[in-house]
């Protein structure tokens, strides 16, 4: 049994600077990994490397066992990789019923279909509102993301991902800007993903996102500096370095 | 409601040669023609975001190749016109795969040099174009017997082409491949996170869009039965770029009332001044600045306050 | 032999005066990504406008300093009251010049009429300079000093310069040349008058070559165009070398292949788009 991500000496620099230093990492099927550093560890742009929304510079990305540091974001994707982004990247004119019809379609054939109308696969509208009744949103199906709360769209961006049944997620800051309640409410959700779906997550709030992950790594100026569990990385010396200053 | 609203409009437009006179029996023919170019290229300004400024090219080359088969091989319609539009098509898969390198503004500029290209072939290339005399001497197709030649039956043919062209666009907009070229659009990252090929979305939409600009220029060159560089200029593919933009670029009626107002503009104004460019340049400033998302859009928004205030 | 030379010099001032036109293109492109499609029509009013201060001034290097500043002028103000209004509307700011570019058009044939109009080339520059028997014309040579001279000025201005190093700073990253207060504001409508006013110049200093003439404008736009592309944008070294190389494509097309020449002008242009987005010497992509 592969690992569901592995990472081997994964490097990028832009423009000269480096901004990832070699990041081998492992990330174990159906585990929960938080990733955390201060601002400018390299958090994102590891995200956007493993996605391909970056190109790697050199180094290996290895989702279940296939190399794809090659591949194109919507390959990988096919792949089973998701993501949600740390600011909103939603289609804000249109509804959320439709924003999750489009996350939908990504992984279908009939993505390609330019006769029959989008409006007529009935099957399609309906597993949409399926998933947003999962995420508490199907109230709101018709309303069009400009109109909904700030709370809703980061909901929303979680459900366009789980609407896909990946197997690997990654989420980067799913809790920033929410408020004490819509903070638990969001690691309910988070918690109840299922299992076969292995999760990575990038979050600045520890209270709640140490209790959703299994295991730890810090990262700062681009490298791995500690990984391991709750308690390991507490007890760390170079976690407090990292946080407390050179 | 609806149905009866189309029924009126389709009458109308059906009882038209009946009332109106051959000036404006050919006046109408010519908007038809102006409105699936505006239309086409609508589908890459407004659905897919892409600003092309070369438009021009697809109406140009299908009517060029159309007519230089046509006089130099002595081909009949029934030959140029389907490898008009295919010879075009082809050559729009090689300049979409060029094009597509860039996005937003290193598009348009690729857009537009590439259409110099075909516009100097055509002004230069004397031996096969005749240079700046254009092609004359055509003739316009005789479809299962039925003579064009005639106003009025040039009017139903362009009629009824462009009501094919149309509804295949609202088609291809309302479905799933329109929602993912809506999609690449607004957030190309975030669809492609989702696994669109939001590259091969783009591309396929501008070979589409390229082929009904296709189906314009044969109609052009039918009606007009001469075709000249200038058809091929810079000014030809603003005037479509502008047409999209006034009536409201995304919208499938935007296209077709710009297409509308431009050439009435420009058959009613030209009458009286000579300065139609600078009038263009006039519009295309003020259209931008003061109405940027163009006519219909505005009218509906008027509109939907006026109900609002009526119903309280 | 003389046929070769004559022909060498003639692509030599033509990429001479491609440069003057395609820097200021490249260089508001760079830093604010507005694809001037008056620039043009810039040049073509530079060379009328010239034709007017010839009447009464009779000094060709004079009147395109007087023209330059006209027509740096006249650009300012479109950037002012025009583009200003429309900053982050990118397509807006295009279309607008375009707009520009049809109402200059028009109001050239109306003040000018739709015949070309010849300039004369200044009379100590009529001769050819003969060396060793073979005659070479003196005002090409003198255009091509010219454009060498601006290109060395323009390098200085960019690399020596306070001035300079701002442009610089943004055509690589605006957002920190913001940051750390960068007057934009006033960096933009400087450039904007510089590439407008280096247009203009262009304009009334080909003259003699190219003649003032309705649709001028629509032929040098493009090759601003290609230019800048082939070279890469916001790069002053990719505007040289690109104009150098299209005033060569240009000439030698038309004398060998003048009926493809247009097409083959264009390919270099498609080469680099293909496979080097950014274009021989850019930092950005298009």
């Amino acid at each position: 049994m592969s690992s569901a991500l592995e990472l081997g000496d994964l490097r990028k620099s832009f423009g000269g600077l480096p901004a990832m230093n070699g990041v081998s990492l492992r990330v174990e099927a159906g585990e929960r990994r938080l990733i955390i550093g201060p601002n400018g560890a390299g958090k994102t742009t590891l995200f956007n490397l493993i996605t391909g929304d970056l190109e790697r510079d050199s180094g290996s990305i290895r989702l279940f066992g296939h190399e794809v540091s090659r591949l194109k974001p919507h390959q990988r994707a096919h792949r089973g990789l998701a993501r949600t982004y740390q600011i909103i990247t939603l289609f804000p004119k249109d509804s959320l019923q439709h924003n999750i019809v489009l996350s939908l379609l990504g992984l279908r054939r009939m993505r390609w279909g330019t006769f029959k109308a989008l409006a007529r696969y009935t099957e399609v509208e309906e597993e949409a509102r399926e998933v947003l009744k999962r995420v508490g949103l199907e109230h709101l199906s018709r309303r069009p993301i400009a109109e909904v709360a700030y709370g809703e769209k980061r909901r929303l961006e979680i459900a366009m991902a789980l609407a896909q049944k990946p197997k690997l997620l990654l989420l980067d800051e799913p809790l920033a800007g929410l408020s004490r309640e819509e903070r638990a409410a969001m690691k309910d959700l988070i918690g109840r993903i299922p299992r076969e779906v292995t999760v990575v997550m990038i979050e600045h709030d520890m209270d709640t996102a140490l209790d959703l992950a299994e295991r730890i790594t810090v990262l700062h100026y681009g490298s791995v500096i500690v990984e391991g569990t709750r308690a390991e990385i507490i007890a760390d010396p170079k976690t407090r370095e990292v946080y407390l200053g050179d | 409601m609806k149905w009866a609203r189309w029924a009126l409009l389709a009458v109308a437009l059906a009882a038209f040669p009946w009332i109106a006179g051959e000036y404006y029996i050919n006046l109408t023919s010519q908007i038809f023609i102006a409105a699936t170019f505006a239309a086409s290229l609508n589908l890459l300004v407004g659905y897919g975001g892409l600003p092309s400024l070369g438009h021009a090219s697809w109406l140009g080359l299908a009517a060029y190749l159309s007519a230089w088969m046509s006089l130099k091989l002595g081909l009949g319609h029934a030959l140029t016109a389907p490898a008009a539009l295919l010879g075009t098509t082809l050559v729009a898969c090689a300049f979409g795969w060029i094009s597509l390198r860039a996005t937003g503004l290193g598009f348009l500029m690729i857009t537009l040099a590439l259409s110099q290209v075909l516009w100097g072939t055509a002004y230069r290339w004397v031996s096969v174009t005749d240079g700046d005399n254009g092609l004359r001497g055509l003739t316009r197709p005789a479809p299962f017997g039925i003579s064009l030649d005639g106003a009025t039956s040039f009017y139903y043919f362009a009629l009824a082409v462009t009501v094919v062209a149309i509804t295949l666009m609202a088609m291809f907009v309302a479905s799933p491949f329109g929602a993912a070229l809506r999609g690449t659009r607004d957030q190309p990252r975030r669809m492609s996170a989702l696994g669109h090929d939001v590259w091969t979305v783009r591309w396929i939409t501008f070979v589409y869009s390229a082929f009904w600009g296709a189906v314009s220029g044969l109609l052009f060159v039918y009606y007009n039965k001469y075709i000249h560089p200038a058809s091929l200029s810079i000014t030809s593919s603003a005037e479509a770029l502008l047409g999209v933009i006034a009536g409201g670029s995304g919208t499938l009626a935007g296209p077709i009332v710009g297409a509308a107002i431009i050439m009435l503009l420009k058959n009613y104004v030209s009458a009286y001044i000579e300065r139609w460019n600078m009038l263009m340049g006039f519009v295309f400033v003020l259209i931008v600045i003061f109405m940027p998302e163009g006519v219909v859009p505005g009218v509906r928004r008027l509109y939907l306050r006026l109900r609002k205030w009526r119903t309280g | 032999m003389q046929y070769w030379i004559i022909q060498t010099l003639n692509s030599l001032a033509l990429g001479g005066l491609l440069f003057l036109l395609a820097a200021g293109f490249s260089l508001i492109f760079g830093l604010m990504r507005i694809a001037n499609l008056t620039h043009g029509s810039l040049y073509m009013l530079g060379a009328y406008v010239g034709v007017t201060i010839l009447k009464f001034v009779p000094n060709l290097w004079l009147a395109a300093l007087i023209g330059g500043a006209v027509i740096a002028i006249f650009g300012g103000l479109i950037e002012r009251f025009i583009l200003r209004a429309l900053a982050g509307n990118a397509l807006g700011q295009v279309l607008v010049t375009l707009g520009i570019s049809f109402i200059v058009a028009d109001f050239c044939l109306i003040v000018w009429g739709g015949d070309p109009i010849p300039v004369q080339t200044p009379l100590a520059l009529q001769q050819p300079l003969r060396v060793g028997g073979v005659a070479f014309p003196t005002y090409r040579l003198v255009v091509l000093a010219i454009a060498v001279v601006t290109a060395v000025a323009l390098y200085l201005l960019m690399e020596r310069t306070r001035i300079g190093a701002m442009i610089r700073a943004g055509v690589d990253d605006m957002q920190m040349a913001r940051a750390v207060g960068i007057p934009v504001s006033k960096l933009f409508t400087a450039v904007f008058c510089l590439g407008a006013g280096l247009a203009g110049a262009g304009g009334i200093i080909g003259g003699p070559i190219m003649s003032a003439y309705p649709g001028l404008d629509a032929d040098m736009l493009p090759l601003a165009l290609i230019v800048v592309m082939l070279g890469g944008v916001g790069s002053l070294l990719g505007a040289f070398v690109g104009s150098f190389l299209i005033g060569a494509i240009y000439t030698f097309g038309t004398a060998l292949l003048p009926d493809l020449a247009y097409v083959i002008l264009f390919l270099p242009m498609i080469v680099v788009i293909a496979f080097r987005p950014r274009g021989l010497f850019g930092r950005q992509t298009v």
